[in-house]
């Protein structure tokens, strides 16, 4: 005869283990995000968001190739300034991307990091946009330091995340220079 | 399974227990166990609609009418002065609409300043589209209104001043008995919203010339569901709800005695230990404030240093992200709140700590303690002691760590 397992009663509300209106895999990436930190010597970085807003994405990226001789992401690591949901999308980007061919990591779109995290409140989805777009930026400062041609579809996407950086830094000249100072101290 | 071996194995895998710190009182207050008590009591026999002329409706408008007895005791105003309403934002609806509409052949002219609630500024954009003219005033950088200011906005055509008593964000006292004494002096009428002093600072409207009052139950201790607002005698509003006429046809609706009871008592129980309670929290508060401002480099006061409603502490933090911070408070146990945009419906920062001055990504990184009736000095220690872990966490995986 087969026994049904006991359902197992229902956790007591504890005091911060609410997770507001995030998922509890974005509440483990942000308690513990993965990847964060400065890569010393890096082949790409991708500068993304401003303070005015209230997230800033810097994205590290180290090259290698793989056995097949493709070019791989070897290395990859974030410093966000941010909300939960800034800081697990660049968390969860960072898990997608390591051992990438660059290729494909620079197609990574936003849906796939909302679904690595098991979703993001609307409000929300724009962190995911600003994740992809750091490594885009990444990939794009690697192929333009090694003086490569720019895939098509990465240079659109360039265009569009200058285009919106000019934007903003013409509104709120003072601080994103005070951004870069501080970071060069 | 042994029993034991469940425990043992219970005691692994549960989440740590952590402390359940409340500091978050600004935005509601849980309801005194000693008005709950009072309020269960009573509650089978003020369940009548208090309009119905038996014996049960009766016993129902007496409790009323001794409820709205005690709230105009606080503030020295007469019974017949106070119009119990459903919420503090109805309250301030009621005022700005109702005194605007009522004496549309006096003018169209109404003053804010630019620090009030959401329901005051919404309302008063609303009144705005209806062909109303609104002048928003300035503050300085402490949230603090001044006087001279309101007296050089008010122009001949201007009917209503509304400057609230205290601000619910950065707890800045406004100098209200000398806008009042303005606006008297200039036949003006004068509101306040006193959500967050009600029951907490003394306010007398006859001396502080103040002509309509917004109070609120739920930031006294007292249930949700009941708020009034002061009308001085003599001065014509509209209503906003039309119907059976109750509370002398300003506010029509089966009155939610129970609730209003609540209101009373706590706001009774609030007056008497008013003296000792604000000393008290005070205390707690410049303790955390300087706590704070001491232990965390890039920490900012908002809102004024002695002018300020006892519970309140109000921080920016250079390079950090409110509603982060706020998510790892909570994972610590500590219930606050934050003026980032990040963490508001609208996506925009707190119109309150821009117009002190604040730029948007330094509003971005403000907190809210606020402290009540249950706040302790373990509990402000604790803070104390967690706080600048977050702040130094967040700050480690921004771009921005070497600055500090």
């Amino acid at each position: 005869m087969k026994i049904t397992k006991k359902t197992t009663k229902k956790k007591p509300a504890v005091c911060g283990s609410s997770t507001g209106p995030y998922t509890s895999t974005v509440m483990e990436h942000f308690k513990a995000p993965h990847n964060y930190g400065k890569i010393a010597d890096p082949d790409g970085i991708g500068k993304v968001g401003n303070l005015v807003c209230g997230d800033v994405m810097w994205l590290y990226i180290k090259v290698a190739k793989n056995k097949a001789g493709k070019e791989i992401i070897k290395d990859i690591k974030f410093e966000t300034f941010g909300c939960v949901a800034a800081i697990a999308t660049s968390s969860a980007i960072t898990d997608i991307a390591k051992g990438m061919s660059l290729e494909k990591a620079a197609l990574i779109n936003k849906q796939e990091i909302v679904d690595q995290l098991g979703g993001l409140p609307p409000i929300k989805l724009h962190c995911s946009v600003l994740a992809a777009d750091a490594l885009a930026e990444a990939i794009y400062d690697f192929y333009t330091k090694q003086k490569r041609p720019i895939p098509v579809e990465l240079e659109a996407k360039h265009q569009r995340i200058q285009k919106e950086k000019d934007v903003v830094e013409e509104k709120y000249k003072d601080w994103t220079q005070k951004e870069e100072e501080i970071h060069n101290q | 399974m042994p029993k034991k071996n469940n425990a043992k194995i219970k005691k692994k895998i549960l989440p740590k227990q952590l402390p359940r710190i409340y500091m978050d009182y600004a935005a509601a207050t849980p309801v005194d166990l000693r008005v709950a008590k009072m309020v269960t009591a009573r509650l089978p026999e003020v369940f009548a609609n208090s309009m119905s002329f038996h014996s049960f409706g009766q016993a129902a408008r007496e409790v009323l009418e001794q409820s709205r007895a005690d709230i105009a005791g606080i503030i020295n105003a007469n019974p017949k002065e106070i119009i119990f309403t459903g919420s503090a934002t109805e309250s301030n609806n009621l005022a700005l609409k109702g005194v605007m509409f009522a004496n549309k052949n006096r003018g169209k002219h109404l003053i804010i300043s630019p620090i009030e609630h959401a329901c005051v500024m919404e309302s008063s954009e609303w009144l705005e589209r209806q062909g109303f003219e609104v002048t928003q005033l300035k503050v300085d950088n402490f949230g603090l209104v001044n006087p001279a200011e309101v007296a050089a906005a008010i122009r001949p055509d201007t009917v209503l001043v509304s400057v609230m008593h205290a601000n619910n964000e950065i707890g800045t006292i406004e100098p209200i008995a000398e806008i009042g004494k303005i606006c008297r002096e200039k036949g003006v009428c004068f509101h306040t919203d006193a959500a967050q002093t009600f029951g907490k600072i003394a306010i007398d409207v006859k001396k502080m010339n103040i002509d309509l009052l917004t109070a609120s139950s739920q930031k006294i201790y007292g249930t949700k569901g009941a708020a009034c607002l002061f009308v001085r005698e003599g001065l014509r509003i509209e209503p906003i709800l039309h119907g059976g006429g109750q509370e002398s046809g300003m506010r029509s609706s089966t009155v939610n005695v129970p609730a209003i009871y609540s209101f009373a008592q706590a706001g009774k129980l609030s007056q008497k230990e008013m003296a000792k309670e604000s000393k008290r929290l005070a205390a707690l508060r410049d303790k955390l404030i300087a706590g704070i401002l001491k232990n965390i480099p890039g920490a900012h006061l908002n809102g004024h240093p002695t002018k300020r409603l006892p519970g309140n502490a109000n921080i920016w933090f250079e390079f950090v992200e409110g509603e982060s911070m706020i998510i790892q408070l909570d994972l610590n146990g500590i219930a606050a709140s934050t003026g980032s945009a990040c963490s508001s419906a609208k996506l925009a920062p707190s119109h309150v700590l821009l117009a002190i001055g604040l730029q948007a990504q330094e509003a971005h990184g403000s907190l809210r303690l606020s402290l009540g009736r249950w706040s302790k000095a373990n509990e402000v220690n604790y803070v104390l002691k967690v706080l600048p872990k977050i702040i130094a966490r967040l700050r480690e995986i921004s771009p921005f760590k070497t600055a500090y």
